[in-house]
């Protein structure tokens, strides 16, 4: 009788803690997936306001037709992307194609006077911070999950129901580098 | 950062604990003492009653209590734009699942407080004082030590240890007031009968009393003050830019003002000592260990020494500072995650003291038209504001002499 009681005791323990990890891995992914909401919330934000910003630059930059359309394209891109890595690339390049957009709008003191201007300058800049800063989050969220993947014993638990690794969504290199373009001539 | 969040809902649940045993042991010793003997159990219920009730008030009316007691404001995103998107910024750095409510308190004195008992009540509120003196990474930096507040959920704890504190003072002063003017019933028996057990009871209990509040009150500092520094080391990995709270916490530690509508239970909250000025070094040095914060200036040395963004790189900060054990909960300091990356933007605006000028401009824009002030914008860009009793029928733009009709 006492053995099988200590058996009994034993497996319960076990399962019990079979389940916790279980949880815990469940909770993990679904707050990577809330913190990825997040960032493509803003991702969408940042892609609604353009339309409004070229409308408001169209009359004064009219020297600056390729650094528009660079906008114009990189914004198509994102539309255009099928996969998650090709949307994240465009993402990516539209993020750099604004930044030499409001570097250049420096030289158009009529524009920076504009108050339109300014506060849809204020809301891309701001909506620029919330994408890097929810961006921030979801990536400590993945480190979370995948420790808990690959360490010993969430590995054991992770493999037996198919919780996989998630990705870090990182700023490519060449976005990083990439300093606006001053033109003294 | 989530297992500091555990640890510290663990503590919160133990100071409840320790709330509880160190008031019913008070409770008991003044039944016995004021109720005669054997009456102890009735004070513990007494006491009990008291606790039960500070707790229920503060946590379901804390927040809202604090908010009316400063005199805060309420804003929506079109009325301070800048403020109202650095709040959103810090949201999503921190993971909170709700945006807190901004408040504005008309007050010169620059300061800053978070409140609420759960992050999804949470609010963050600033005084105007703060706003016109800061610019947007020195803002953001503040918004992100009060973020810092509602996500490591240390409005909880520290209202928690304030409801002990308050409660072992009222009791202690019940007590001692009750003995000073011998309304002890114990003791006129006494005098008659000569019980030796309720002599030795009566220095247990005064020793209690005396004793209790003070050292509830030092523990409650000490944890205030650990608590700061936690939130200014969050404050550093959320914004990945410890210089930002480090000039702003420079800036409104220069700022000569104090401020109304705080007091010592609603200290712990604000970004500064509110009660307390910065003034000489030796008296900084005295009131360390009698503060809600550490003193001003080593928590910005400490920001400023930092050689990275994360609760480590601050950590060590600390300890270069100071020698010795690191200041944060070693919960804090297992995660590596905070550590792993450097900023992600390397924008950081060469317009800072533009930002400065529009959040000041904001903040008066909506002081003028919360008072009823009323717009006429001209055509030469400048803007005259009439007062609601405005009696004149024209006004005349001061730049460019245009009439306008009121």
């Amino acid at each position: 009788m006492i053995p099988l009681l200590i058996f009994v005791g034993l497996l319960v323990a076990v399962i019990a803690w079979v389940v916790g990890i279980y949880n815990s891995l469940v909770g993990l992914r679904n707050r990577v997936q809330e913190a990825w909401a997040q960032v493509d919330v803003q991702l969408k934000r940042r892609f609604d306001l353009i339309p409004n910003l070229m409308e408001t630059v169209k009359g004064y930059m009219n020297h600056e037709r390729e650094t528009l359309e660079a906008v114009t394209n990189a914004r198509a891109a994102v539309s255009g992307a099928g996969d998650m890595d090709a949307r994240l690339a465009a993402e990516g390049g539209l993020t750099s194609a604004l930044g030499r957009l409001f570097a250049v709008s420096e030289n158009y003191p009529d524009l920076k006077a504009s108050t339109n201007f300014l506060s849809l300058q204020e809301e891309l800049a701001s909506t620029e911070n919330k994408i890097s800063f929810a961006r921030q989050f979801y990536n400590e969220c993945v480190m979370q999950m995948n420790n808990k993947v690959q360490m010993f014993p969430g590995n054991i638990i992770a493999g037996m129901f198919n919780f996989s690794e998630e990705k870090f969504f990182e700023v490519t290199e060449e976005e990083q580098r990439e300093a606006p373009k001053v033109d003294f001539s | 950062m989530w297992e500091q969040i555990a640890a510290n809902r663990r503590k919160s649940v133990f100071l409840v604990f320790l709330t509880a045993v160190l008031l019913l042991a008070l409770g008991w010793a003044l039944g016995e003492y004021f109720l005669g003997k054997g009456m102890g159990p009735a004070g513990m219920v007494i006491a009990a009653i008291v606790w039960l009730v500070m707790t229920l008030v503060s946590y379901f009316q804390g927040d809202s209590i604090m908010l009316s007691m400063a005199g805060a404001k309420q804003i929506e995103k079109t009325d301070l734009p800048i403020l109202h998107n650095v709040v959103e910024e810090m949201t999503l750095a921190a993971g909170l699942p709700k945006i807190p409510a901004v408040y504005v308190i008309d007050d010169p004195s620059p300061n800053a407080f978070a409140t609420g008992r759960t992050p999804e009540k949470a609010a963050v509120a600033v005084t105007s004082g703060l706003l016109r003196r800061l610019n947007r990474d020195e803002l953001q930096g503040v918004i992100a030590h009060e973020i810092a507040h509602v996500r490591n959920l240390d409005i909880r704890l520290m209202l928690f240890a304030g409801v002990l504190v308050g409660a072992i003072v009222i009791l202690a002063e019940v007590g001692l007031r009750g003995m000073w003017f011998g309304g002890g019933r114990s003791r006129s028996r006494r005098s008659g009968g000569g019980d030796s057990g309720g002599g030795l009871l009566a220095v247990v209990a005064i020793v209690l009393m005396i004793l209790a509040p003070i050292l509830a009150r030092l523990i409650y500092l000490a944890i205030s003050r650990k608590r700061e520094y936690l939130a200014d080391a969050s404050a550093a990995t959320f914004t990945r830019y410890p210089e930002g709270l480090a000039s702003a916490l420079e800036k409104i530690s220069r700022a000569p003002q104090k401020l109304g509508g705080a007091n010592s239970a609603t200290a712990p909250m604000y970004i500064i000592n509110p009660l307390q000025r910065a003034g000489k070094k030796a008296e900084a040095m005295a009131a360390n260990s009698t503060s809600t914060h550490p003193p001003i200036d080593e928590r910005v040395r400490i920001l400023r020494s930092m050689s990275g963004q994360g609760f480590a790189a601050y950590d060590e900060s600390y300890r270069h500072l100071h020698g010795g054990k690191g200041v944060l909960p070693g919960s804090a300091l297992k995660e590596k995650g905070a550590a792993a990356e450097p900023a992600s933007r390397a924008d950081r605006s060469p317009t800072n003291s533009a930002s400065q000028r529009e959040i000041a401009r904001q903040v008066d824009d909506f002081f003028y038209r919360s008072a009823g002030y009323r717009r006429i914008e001209c055509d030469c860009g400048a803007v005259l504001k009439l007062p609601k009793d405005f009696r004149g029928s024209e006004a005349v733009c001061p730049r460019c002499g245009k009439v306008h009709a009121a």
